[in-house]
């Protein structure tokens, strides 16, 4: 369960360039609830996501995650409670290591490090067999430097990454938006197996509505770092991307068109 | 080259090729470009010398030689990391302020060693020369020193050192405590080049404040020079590298130095180190991820 209250992020605070990211977001997330995040660029989306996995210091309210205050733990605290994947595939990976070094910085994420081997025979076998499970044949290239791949076989090794520890909360941001259409449904479907495998409590981020409907079960809209509509249950089932776009320009009292949400 | 000269080379590359290592952690794991290395290796000198004199046990002076130069290193890393301060003007502040500090400990700009005990001294007077005991011991250790770095790295906690240097903002979401990680390492970098001050100043007799100009780029040209012969990415093949190109470095060093149509004198290799790692960075093609890394602006 997840718990934000009245948040606030300002960047460059009392500058000319003040900017306040997010204005004031009230969500709370229950346990295992798989939330999609949209809004045009800049409403203040993977500043969401950094609140959450404590990249962004708030400037005003709380955050809580399983019933703790974690506001004031800084990221690499909240790791054992945290996972989640960039929107850049360079981003969530060493590119000069290999890959099954990546899978071991996952694999002991949030647990105190020993002076043990990073990659033990034991591990390499679990590494090996999780790999098989991607269908992407890189479990013959567990040396090979993670630099080597490509942007959608980063991001699948990314997703897997994420779940090599134990979490209660994944954070996904555009994941799927450098890939392909071909390599994002796989992506995409690989999230939707690990998320529901795992009852994790997931926020992902996405410009497609398509997605954002189909992936999933509540809806969040960003807009000027506010929430402008949030939906679930029932009454997003009823939902087509015209629906949602509608909503959109409801709330906001302004007449958007597809394109500049879809492009954005 | 007499073998006596070649035997000298080796011994300067071996005290040296600690050096590398300690800037191949600084520069190639943590992504530090770290320039305190000039003044934690008279350190180690000045640090070893005067515990000596004192009627130090000699390997308990060498420890406390290492332990400054750790000292000296996160001297560097809290400069950088509580300030702000760049990493290349951290260090040289450390650098500038050692150069008082070693004077202080020495008290004299030199303390000679040459009727102490030292981490020799158990070794001579057997059927070796004093010409052959010296690089042998100092194999040993640099060999020690270099499967302990390489043992390390391959742990997870050296592997959440690495991933520090390769993408700080991924290590910190796997968990890892970053600003601990770059203490940790500048300690461990300084600390063998503090090392191989200690065991300079024990096989030459003497400790000398000026003996580090220069140590920085000597260090850099036996990674690089290493990294040109020796390319590999376990972590084994990148620390026998370091060692590898210090020692080659040294030899061609002397070779130069042998050829009188040359002309050069001891006292230019500092220039002549320069050239050539000028010319290892401008170099097209080389491709070589120091290069690489010194023309990038921070991390
Ligand atoms: N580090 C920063 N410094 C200054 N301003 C920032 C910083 N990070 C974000 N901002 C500003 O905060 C606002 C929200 O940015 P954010 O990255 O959260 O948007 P987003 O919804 O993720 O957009 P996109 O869809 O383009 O990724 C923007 O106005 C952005 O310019
Ligand atoms: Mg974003």
């Amino acid at each position: 369960m997840i718990v934000v209250d009245n948040a606030a992020v300002v960047f460059g605070r009392s500058t000319p360039l003040e900017t306040w990211a997010l204005h004031k977001v009230d969500l709370t997330i229950p346990e295992g609830q798989f939330v999609t995040v949209i809004g045009s660029n800049g409403a203040g989306k993977s500043t969401l996501l950094n609140v959450l996995s404590g990249d962004a210091p708030l400037a005003r309210g709380r955050v809580e995650m399983d019933g703790i205050d974690v506001t004031r733990w800084p990221t690499t605290r909240r790791a054992g409670l945290v996972a989640r994947v960039f929107q850049d595939p360079m981003a969530g990976t060493c590119e000069g290591l290999s890959i099954e070094e990546n899978l071991a910085l996952a694999a002991t994420r949030g647990t105190r490090r020993s002076l043990g081997r990073s990659v033990g025979r034991a591990r390499r076998a679990d590494f090996a067999e999780r790999l098989r499970e991607l269908g992407l044949g890189l479990e013959t290239r567990l040396t090979d430097r993670m630099g080597l791949l490509s942007g959608g076989q980063r991001q699948a090794v990314s997703l897997l990454m994420a779940t090599l520890a134990g979490m209660k909360i994944l954070l996904l941001d555009e994941h799927v938006a450098a890939l392909d259409p071909k390599t994002a449904e796989f992506v995409l479907g690989l999230t939707n197996r690990i998320v529901s495998e795992n009852r994790l409590t997931t926020l992902m981020v996405t410009h497609s509505m398509r997605h954002a409907l189909d992936c999933g079960d509540r809806t969040v809209m960003l807009h000027e770092g506010r929430v402008v509509f949030d939906v679930g249950g029932e009454e997003r089932r009823g939902l087509d991307v015209p629906d949602l776009l509608r909503m959109f320009s409801r709330v906001r009292g302004e007449q958007l068109d597809n394109d500049s949400l879809l492009l954005a | 080259m007499s073998q006596v000269a070649f035997l000298g080379a080796i011994e300067v590359g071996l005290v040296y090729a600690l050096v590398a290592l300690g800037v191949f952690l600084s520069f190639r794991i943590l992504s530090f470009p770290d320039l305190t290395v000039d003044g934690s290796f008279p350190l180690g000198a000045a640090v070893a010398a005067t515990a000596i004199v004192a009627g130090w046990d000699p390997y308990l002076a060498t420890a406390l030689a290492m332990a400054a130069g750790a000292v000296a290193g996160m001297v560097t890393a809290f400069l950088n990391i509580r300030f702000r301060i760049l990493h290349l003007l951290a260090s040289i502040l450390t650098m500038i302020a050692l150069f008082s500090v070693n004077l202080r400990i020495m008290g004299r700009p030199n303390t000679a060693l040459l009727q102490e005990e030292t981490v020799l001294t158990p070794f001579l007077g057997g059927s070796l020369s004093a010409h052959e005991v010296k690089p042998l011991f100092l194999a040993a250790v640099v060999v020690l020193v270099a499967i302990l770095v390489a043992r390390f790295l391959a742990s997870e906690m050296g592997l959440a050192m690495r991933a520090t240097g390769a993408n700080p903002r991924m290590a910190r979401a796997q968990g890892i405590g970053t600003g601990l990680q770059v203490y940790a390492g500048m300690a461990l970098s300084n600390a063998l080049v503090g090392l191989a001050g200690a065991l300079f100043a024990q096989t030459n007799g003497f400790a000398d404040v000026t003996s580090g100009v220069g140590t920085i780029i000597i260090g850099l040209a036996a990674v690089i020079l290493g990294e040109t012969l020796m390319r590999g990415r376990s972590v084994l093949i990148m620390v026998a590298a370091c060692i590898v190109g210090s020692i080659v470095y040294r030899i061609a060093v002397q070779f130069a130095l042998e050829i009188d149509a040359l002309g050069l004198r001891a006292s230019d290799m500092n220039l002549v180190t320069a050239l050539l790692v000028t010319v290892a960075l401008v170099l097209p093609g080389l491709g070589n991820p120091v290069s690489a890394l010194l023309r990038r602006n921070g991390r």
